[in-house]
């Protein structure tokens, strides 16, 4: 009979925060640029420079601890974790392995299937991100660009908690639901502002003991993680099934060829020499502080929920897709704020928004169009300025672009034509071209009067409020 | 106690420290080490049961810095003693991550 | 002309104000003495005549138009090669850094030149501050002007030598377990290393970051109060830079000794201690006691572990810092090194010395897996024991008073072939470090050879201006004596 087996799976998620310069000098953190333009004698290891540390990383930590439950380590310090590696300026990276700032929190989630559980965060610590290397094939050689180097992460490493891919995502998501939240990052997996290694072994159902694990790297999709999850599942079953033996080892998941290698070379022998950095002075965490950082704290998910049931009267469903990411809740409060109408700025984000989001594969935190445009685009439809498939065209464009609607609609000539006598005339041809689907009408096939107001809408181009176009219609067929 | 530093250890602690020492460099460093750790090991005499080690000498804690970019592009700088460059970035071996 | 370099850097710097020189006659004379001894003594590295004689040009004209008026305005300055310096090589005497220009200064150099000194070059040193004697520099050993078969001590040799052979009017050094103060004992000049944190190491190459303090090396006490208070600052850009009120240092220059309590550590006159430094050493107590001050004798504790404390610390630290020089970014780039952990292992290999890479190989020996906490860890828990120690001595006593070193100057060549004789050769400086303390060497006669001999006044945490007040008042009184 086949052995069952269970996964056993813990994270190591790394986040840049979102603070405006890197974590140890006055460089900006902002995304692309020339290479080595956002660079200083700090941030490349220069002789004789010294790092300073940026605060509001530790507040930014701080409050993704707060926000999963950790208990705030009172006094913290930075190390250094030796390894040399050309991305890596200094030759050190400054990190926490003594005295994380956070440690022993956890995190609800529930998956898509209903489990629900807690995973829990064995620590929290903060650190610098590395440099970028890119491959040079005319000199068959690398580059190192610096522009990354020193933006500040956090490092979240959970407990082996997770059983499956599924609890995995529903762990990232919630993880990611947390800190934009919180506005410590944008958790962008594509750009890098949110990255996952995966500690994973399995073990017969059943078993005591963990199994040996193997952690992998270069996971920057949800789809990846799943793929590299199942992939690294089977591979250590299959070596189990066969007698062999899991190296403990970092491998590197390559998602193309949906297969995972060893990354260690010889010349690493992955011990780190951990030390106090002796440049940076510890750090004290006093109640105050934290109370201040809690205090600073904004409404949460959860809360967000509660209130836009009692002040909304939303349905529960749009009220947890909405509050699901901060981007779609701010877009939401701040339209209702400006057009007073929280029923109708939610069908446009239940409606075209998240058709328009499929359709394009955008990710919520990818939203760029302003709450001004679509609230000004709401109040047209409110006056009739506009027909409800107009505004579906200009909100595309207003999806896409964030165009100004009310300009845009003046320039391309969208408005709703309200000239009765126009409307009177184009009613009466209609008639007048279309004697079999009058014909049917008369004899009782309701049905056909869509046909005669499509028609009249194509023949003034769209530009006319089909209720009105409808009551025209009724109203010169029933004196024929 | 004398000290017995092994080739294998010289061997990983070259790698470590990214050293490559010749054989006489190598049997030179088992030699200094040993002595020196010989040396070292009078430390184990004294009792430091309860004695928090000392990193920093002063208790001085929370230096930070207010998250203000005050740094421009400098890359000119920055690049000025690279050994080799291209395209404003420093040219290295090729790496496999 | 000739009588201009027996100036002090604080007289001459008046002189220059007054009118009977000018900075570029100053220059002119420290390079005229160059060529005739730099080629025996070979204390810089690094000279740069056109821009020392066209800064010394600046700064006359900024002095007669008033807007330099300091004490150090016009007065040439030697720097250590460790310190960085703008557009001029910077190589810490090593062949990785051979080609290395800072883009930037350091923060005690540039409070140097906004106080209107000119900096002339760099002076050698032992590799990355690793040594005891200037001889393990890649440009070549530098001589001691006092007697030019002996070494000038080191790590700061090279700023000892080039202040004693007035090659300079004043140089900076650094001191990490006694590098200013031995050499400044071995060539005769007077030596201060302040308080961990008074003088900011930002653009100091690092040898031991918790260690390393950069001071004053100049003829007396009183350039060294004057210096030290113009390259004291709290600087932003370096964390352990300490908020310090009382950088006014030259208000301890005052002749008075009275009630100052000075302890002699039992252990420090013990074996090993050469007989003419003794008697010298015991000599400035008698006549501080002579002076007003109250002597006595004390057991100083865990004295001996000082050394291995330090080594185990300091070369832990050594093997971090100086993972950067990997031939990437800056420095010596090994050729023919096609794989990148070969290029790592060639360049550094090949661009460090041996005894920087015996302290590479123990430092990463006691960080390593397994060793960390028997070794490193141990350390930096006896290093609050030794701190202790001083704690507990200087509830009792204002300043600790004892040797520099156990010999004079050894002979060149004598000392690279037994390095644990070398390292046990720092054991009356190496303490202040791990302590953060600060002290003082102060020229206080020659041996039986003629060969200088330093004695070492210690004080407490921040205690710098007592420290001054006693070697000021030795110093004058010693003067009257002559």
């Amino acid at each position: 009979m086949a052995k069952e087996y269970e996964t056993v799976i813990g994270l190591e998620v790394h986040v840049e925060l979102a603070t405006k310069t890197k974590i140890f000098c006055g460089c900006s953190t902002a995304f692309g640029g020339a290479p080595n333009t956002h660079t200083c004698p700090v941030c490349t290891g220069m002789p004789g420079s010294l790092p300073v540390l940026n605060k509001q990383v530790v507040e930014y930590a701080m409050a993704v601890g707060l926000a999963t439950n950790c208990d705030i380590t009172r006094d913290c310090k930075f190390d250094r974790k030796n390894y040399f590696y050309p991305d890596n300026p200094q030759n050190y990276q400054i990190s926490q392995l003594y005295l994380p700032i956070c440690r022993n929190g956890h995190v609800d989630i529930e998956t898509e299937s209903g489990v629900k559980k807690a995973v829990r965060i064995h620590e929290i610590h903060m650190e610098e991100d590395a440099g970028k290397l890119v491959h040079d094939e005319w000199e068959d050689a690398s580059l190192v660009d610096y522009n990354r180097s020193g933006v500040p992460l956090i490092e979240i490493v959970s407990e082996p908690d997770m059983r499956s891919a599924e609890e995995v995502i529903a762990y990232l998501e919630k993880l990611r639901q947390t800190i934009q939240y919180l506005g410590a990052s944008d958790c962008k997996l594509q750009e890098g502002s949110m990255r996952a290694d995966v500690n994973l072994s399995v073990r017969e159902v059943g078993a005591e003991k963990f199994g040996t694990r193997t952690e992998m790297k270069n996971l920057n999709s949800f789809r990846a993680i799943q793929h590299a999850i199942e992939g690294e599942k089977n591979r250590q079953i299959d070596l189990i099934e066969e007698g062999k033996q899991v190296v403990q080892e970092t491998r590197r998941w390559d998602d193309t060829k949906a297969e995972s290698y060893p990354m260690r070379s010889k010349e690493d022998a992955q011990d780190y020499r951990y030390f106090p950095d002796p440049d940076l002075v510890p750090i004290h965490i006093s109640e105050e502080w934290i109370a201040r950082v809690k205090d600073a704290q904004p409404e949460m998910a959860p809360e967000k929920k509660i209130r836009y049931k009692e002040q909304f009267d939303l349905p529960e469903y749009d009220i947890n897709i909405i509050t699901g990411t901060k981007q779609m809740a701010d877009i939401f409060e701040e339209t209702t704020a400006l057009c007073g109408n929280p029923k109708k700025v939610s069908n446009w984000l239940m409606g075209e928004t998240l058709r328009l989001m499929k359709e394009t594969n955008t990710d919520p935190e990818d939203l760029t169009f302003s709450p001004k445009h679509l609230a000004d685009l709401i109040a047209m439809v409110d006056k009739k300025e506009i027909n409800s498939s107009v505004a579906k065209e200009v909100f595309e464009k207003i999806f896409a672009e964030d165009i100004d609607p009310v300009a845009y609609v003046e320039e391309k000539g969208l408005k709703t034509v309200n000239d009765e006598g126009a409307l009177r005339k184009t009613v009466e041809e209609v008639i007048a071209t279309n004697p079999q689907s009058v014909a049917d009408y008369k004899s009782g096939k309701e049905k056909a009067i869509g046909f005669l107001v499509g028609q009249t809408m194509k023949a003034m181009k769209g530009k006319a409020d089909p209720s009105s176009v409808n009551a025209m219609l009724k109203e010169l067929l029933s004196q024929m | 106690m004398a000290n017995v530093i092994s080739d294998e250890t010289i061997e990983y602690v070259g790698i470590l420290a990214k050293l490559d020492l010749s054989d006489d460099e190598k049997e030179q460093a088992k030699k200094d080490l040993e002595e020196m750790l010989d040396y070292i090991d009078e430390l184990s005499e004294l009792d430091t049961t309860g004695v928090e080690p000392m990193s920093h000498v002063f208790p001085v804690n929370n230096v930070f810095r207010e998250d203000v970019v005050v740094n421009g592009d400098d890359s000119d700088n920055i690049l000025k003693n690279a050994p080799e460059e291209k395209d404003n970035m420093f040219l290295v071996p090729k790496t496999f991550d | 002309m000739s009588d201009i370099l027996s100036l002090t850097a604080v007289e001459l710097a008046k002189a220059i104000k007054a009118g009977t020189y000018t900075a570029v006659d100053a220059m002119q004379a420290v390079l005229d003495q160059i060529d005739q001894t730099e080629s025996t003594v070979h204390a810089y590295v690094t000279i740069d005549r056109e821009k020392a004689l066209a800064k010394a040009a600046q700064a006359q004209k900024k002095i007669e138009s008033g807007e330099l008026t300091g004490p150090l305005a016009g007065v040439p300055f030697a720097i250590k090669d460790n310190m960085c310096t703008e557009g001029m090589l910077t190589t810490c005497s090593s062949k990785i850094l051979s080609n290395f220009v800072p883009t930037f200064s350091s923060e005690a150099v540039l409070n140097l030149e906004k106080a209107g000194a000119v900096i002339i070059g760099k002076t050698n040193m032992d590799e990355f501050a690793m040594g005891s004697t200037t001889e393990t520099s890649y440009y070549g050993v530098t001589r001691n002007p006092r007697n030019t078969e002996h070494v000038p001590g080191g790590s700061s040799g090279g700023s000892a030598a080039a202040v004693a052979a007035n090659e300079c009017f004043a140089a900076l050094g650094s001191d990490t377990g006694g590098s200013i103060r031995q050499p400044a004992s071995y060539c005769g000049v007077v030596g201060l290393k302040p308080t961990y944190g008074t003088v900011s190491r930002y653009g100091l190459i690092a040898y031991g970051s918790s260690l390393d303090q950069i001071g004053p090396l100049c003829k007396d006490v009183t350039d060294c109060a004057t210096i030290l208070e113009t390259i004291a600052s709290h600087d932003p850009k370096d964390s352990t830079s300490m908020k310090r009120e009382d950088t006014n240092f030259t208000e301890a220059l005052v002749q008075d000794v009275k009630g100052l309590k000075i302890g002699i550590p039992k252990s420090y006159f013990g074996e090993g201690l050469q007989e003419d430094v003794k008697k010298a050493v015991l000599a400035v107590a008698d006549k501080l006691k002579e002076l007003g001050a109250e002597v006595e004798e004390f057991d100083l504790q865990h004295v001996k572990y000082a050394i291995p404390t330090y080594y185990t610390i300091a070369d832990a630290e050594a093997s971090s810092n100086l993972e950067r020089f990997d031939g990437v970014k800056y420095g010596y780039r090994a050729q023919d090194a096609e794989e990148l952990h070969r290029m790592y292992k060639k360049s550094r290999s090949e661009g460090f010395g041996p005894e920087v890479k015996r302290r590479i190989m123990l430092g990463s020996f006691v960080l390593s897996s397994g060793y960390y906490d028997a070794y490193y860890l141990k350390a930096l828990r006896v290093k609050a024991l030794i701190k202790k120690s001083f704690d507990d001595a200087f509830a009792k006593y204002d300043i600790i008073l004892g040797p520099v070193a156990p010999t004079t100057a050894p002979k060149l060549g004598c000392s690279l072939s037994n390095p644990m004789q070398m390292y046990l050769g720092d054991i009356y400086t190496i303490s202040v470090n791990l302590a953060g303390l600060p002290g003082i060497s102060v020229p206080c006669g020659v041996d039986a050879k003629g060969l200088p001999i330093g004695v070492q006044l210690i004080g407490d945490c921040f205690a710098e201006k007592k420290l001054i007040r006693a070697a000021y008042t030795y110093e004058q009184a010693a003067k009257e004596v002559q």
